[in-house]
């Protein structure tokens, strides 16, 4: 599998793919990253590494990736814009294509001020969209941004980036969709949904345009333990809504963890069926340990025939 | 802490009057016969809103120990928002007073209206009682370098 | 106008610690109209800095001063005599003023302001930032709201996720989005179109932070 990327091999294929987050973490334990991909590695079609997540520092996006790649998976390198200017972006998409890495997923990156290093300085010397298209000239191209050639192999590496589809305002969110289309992205992961019925006015729209055909959309799923953390998504989280059924739902649960974890379930199932959806994107946050029963219970995928972390 | 007999220090105190209330107050607690303490001067404005920060910082500069600031009773003022900007300024300015390193309580903010006479003596009153326990202003100064409050400036 | 602060008066008083003989120069332009650094402000800072000295036993000449614009050589010279007498010289400018003065005179410049941003009024007591200075002007495409200057992140291509419902930035709760208010701005002037184009990364070369300080040369006008 060092050849290409798994997750284009899947959407190319016209197969369900499934994605999950893991984050990597605030210590330099190479462990935490094993045991996080021998938990999803069976389950899921790729691994996202966040970087930095929410403006904390953390291991490295790019060493952590280097490290579920060299267990035989197939890692989604996250970059976002707000650690790196364009010519630390490009050297480590080289770097990564060396390395066997062949997802990246570009991101403007949550700002600086909200992580634990609030009084350092975001760089944002492009955004998301450039980054797209900065990515893919290197690999279409050859060629870097200031329009230098890369000299001998060209990166490898499947395209992507997010899109938030429930925030305002509403009618410019597939404006922007389309201009990443352009831009060159191969894949798009959502945040995270838990109102459908939005998400499928959402998904008309793309189709109305056609981008459903230029990008595969993975929307993005979230288990919840409690009605509390719900709550707190739906009213601190911009973009996310959570309709008032599903709080009811976890509120009356007497296992508010279990019924997060069906009610997940229940969304991928309820995803799947919109045309223009090619995936699922589960970000777990720490809680990775169900992303095999969530995967199983949604029927959107099998165990690997021969698990490698059987 | 000063030498000074603190019970027998009198307090030289300013008071930036209203015309239209605190001003008039003051003049009726005269016709009133009003006992209050002799050593508040007043410093008439056209309205409180033409205080200035400087004003009170310059008071305090050329000696005097406490500052009281007495405008309309809020929603009375004669130009609408006068005594509102004025309570803001005072405000800003006891802050910087903390900063100086002049207790803020030597300056304060009052309310009145012209029919007050007796709030005016009042207040006048209470605000000598908390000047004479905090002491001359320059005290600190004074034990320091007496030679240097001696001369003075401003 | 340059938007510019006063350093608190602890901070102040620290830097002028061992000086007896201080100019306090203000400057009558911009932080003069942002109320930090006009004639006013310099008398009540004397003021403030004399009773804080005598307060600690410690006095102080203070002369007072105000330039009509400190960045520029022609309006300080009138102070030249004076501020040769000085020890110290506290200025009220912008930054550039303490510059231009630091140029020019031998002794210390000591700056009483924290120069802060370009500046709009947006009302009375409130000054916002709406022009970062980066050299290459795209309002024009913009509706005539720079994301440069008002989006935390400086995108070029719309709004992040991180916009709020009620079209606040994640950043700060009583910040609007810039790019909320260009979309507002773009519809009402028809021209979402221009939305819809990929705008290619920036020319920092222009900015400050790419190409280090700048420099303007009209040969046509030097004598």
């Amino acid at each position: 599998m060092t050849g290409e990327s798994n997750l284009k091999r899947i959407l190319e294929s016209a197969g369900f793919a499934v994605t999950a987050e893991l984050g990597p973490p605030k210590g330099a334990d190479r462990h935490v990253i094993e045991n996080g991909a021998k938990l999803l590695g069976d389950w899921v079609d790729a691994i996202n590494i966040t970087d930095n997540q929410t403006a904390v520092t953390r291991m490295s996006s790019l060493s952590a990736c280097a490290i579920v790649k060299s267990m035989g998976l197939d890692p989604v390198l996250q970059i976002t814009a707000r650690d790196r200017n364009a010519l630390a972006i490009q050297s480590d998409i080289l770097g990564a294509s060396a390395l066997g890495i062949r997802n990246v997923l570009c991101l403007t990156g949550d700002h600086i001020s909200m992580g634990n290093h609030p009084k350092s300085k975001g760089v944002h010397d492009i955004d998301s969209i450039q980054m797209v298209q900065m990515v893919r000239k290197m690999r279409d191209e050859g060629v870097f941004l200031s329009g230098d050639r890369i000299t001998g192999e060209k990166p490898a590496v499947f395209i992507g980036a997010a899109e938030n589809p429930l925030a305002p305002p509403p009618e410019f969110r597939v404006v922007r969709l389309g201009k990443k289309a352009n831009a060159g992205a191969d894949f798009i992961q959502t945040q995270v949904i838990f109102d459908v019925e939005r998400f499928r006015v959402f998904m008309a729209q793309v189709r109305e345009r056609k981008l459903h055909e230029k990008l595969a959309i993975l929307p993005g799923v979230m288990p919840v333990k409690s009605a509390k953390v719900m709550n707190y998504m739906n009213t601190k989280v911009p973009g996310v809504r959570v309709p008032d059924e599903l709080i009811q739902r976890m509120q009356a649960s007497p296992d508010a963890k279990a019924e997060g974890v069906t009610i997940c379930v229940q969304l991928i199932q309820a995803l799947k069926e919109i045309e223009g959806v090619r995936g699922v994107h589960i970000m777990a946050v720490q809680w990775e340990e169900v992303v095999p029963e969530i995967v199983e219970r949604a029927c959107v995928r099998k165990k690997q025939p021969v698990g490698k972390f059987a | 802490m000063p030498e000074v007999g603190q019970e027998n220090f009198e307090p030289r105190l300013v008071a930036f009057c209203c015309h239209y209330c605190a001003f008039a107050a003051a003049d009726l607690a005269g016709v009133l016969r009003l006992k209050y303490p002799s050593n508040v001067r007043i410093i008439r404005l056209p309205c409180t809103g033409k205080l200035d920060a400087l004003y009170l910082l310059k008071a305090f500069e050329v000696g005097v120990d406490g500052v009281m600031v007495a405008g309309c009773l809020e929603g009375s003022c004669h130009f609408i928002s006068g005594n509102l900007r004025a309570k803001k300024r005072v405000q800003a300015t006891q802050e910087l007073l903390k900063r100086i390193g002049i207790e803020q309580e030597r300056l304060e903010f009052f309310n009145l209206s012209s029919a007050q006479g007796n709030r005016f003596a009042q207040i006048a009153h209470e605000m000598t009682l908390r000047v004479r326990a905090l002491g001359p202003l320059h005290h600190a100064a004074l034990a320091a370098n007496p030679a240097a409050v001696a001369k003075g400036s401003g | 106008m340059i938007v510019a602060d006063q350093k608190p008066l602890e901070e102040i008083l620290q830097m002028l610690a061992s000086y007896k003989r201080v100019l306090v120069l203000g400057c009558q332009s911009c932080v003069a109209v942002c109320m930090a650094g006009g004639e006013k402000e310099v008398g009540i800072m004397a003021s403030a800095i004399r009773l804080a000295r005598r307060q600690q036993g410690r006095d102080v000449e203070i002369v007072e001063g105000a330039a009509k614009r400190q960045c520029d050589d022609e309006f300080n010279e009138p102070f030249a005599g004076t501020i040769e007498k000085q020890e110290a010289v506290l200025s009220l400018a912008c930054g550039v003023g303490v510059n231009k003065l630091s140029e020019r005179f031998a002794l210390p410049i000591l700056p009483a302001l924290n120069t802060r941003f370009f500046g709009e009024v947006e009302r009375q007591g409130v000054w916002t930032e709406v022009c970062a200075g980066c050299g290459q002007c795209i309002l024009h495409l913009t509706g005539g709201i720079c994301p440069i200057a008002r989006c935390a992140k400086n995108l070029l291509n719309g709004p992040c996720g991180g916009v709020r419902d009620d079209g606040t930035c994640e950043v700060k709760p009583d910040l609007q989005c810039a790019w909320i208010l260009i979309y507002n701005r773009l519809q009402q002037l028809n021209r979402l179109d221009y939305l819809a184009e990929i705008m290619p990364a920036k020319d920092w070369s222009a900015d400050r932070a790419g190409g280090g300080p700048r420099k303007r040369v009209r040969e046509d006008m030097m004598l």
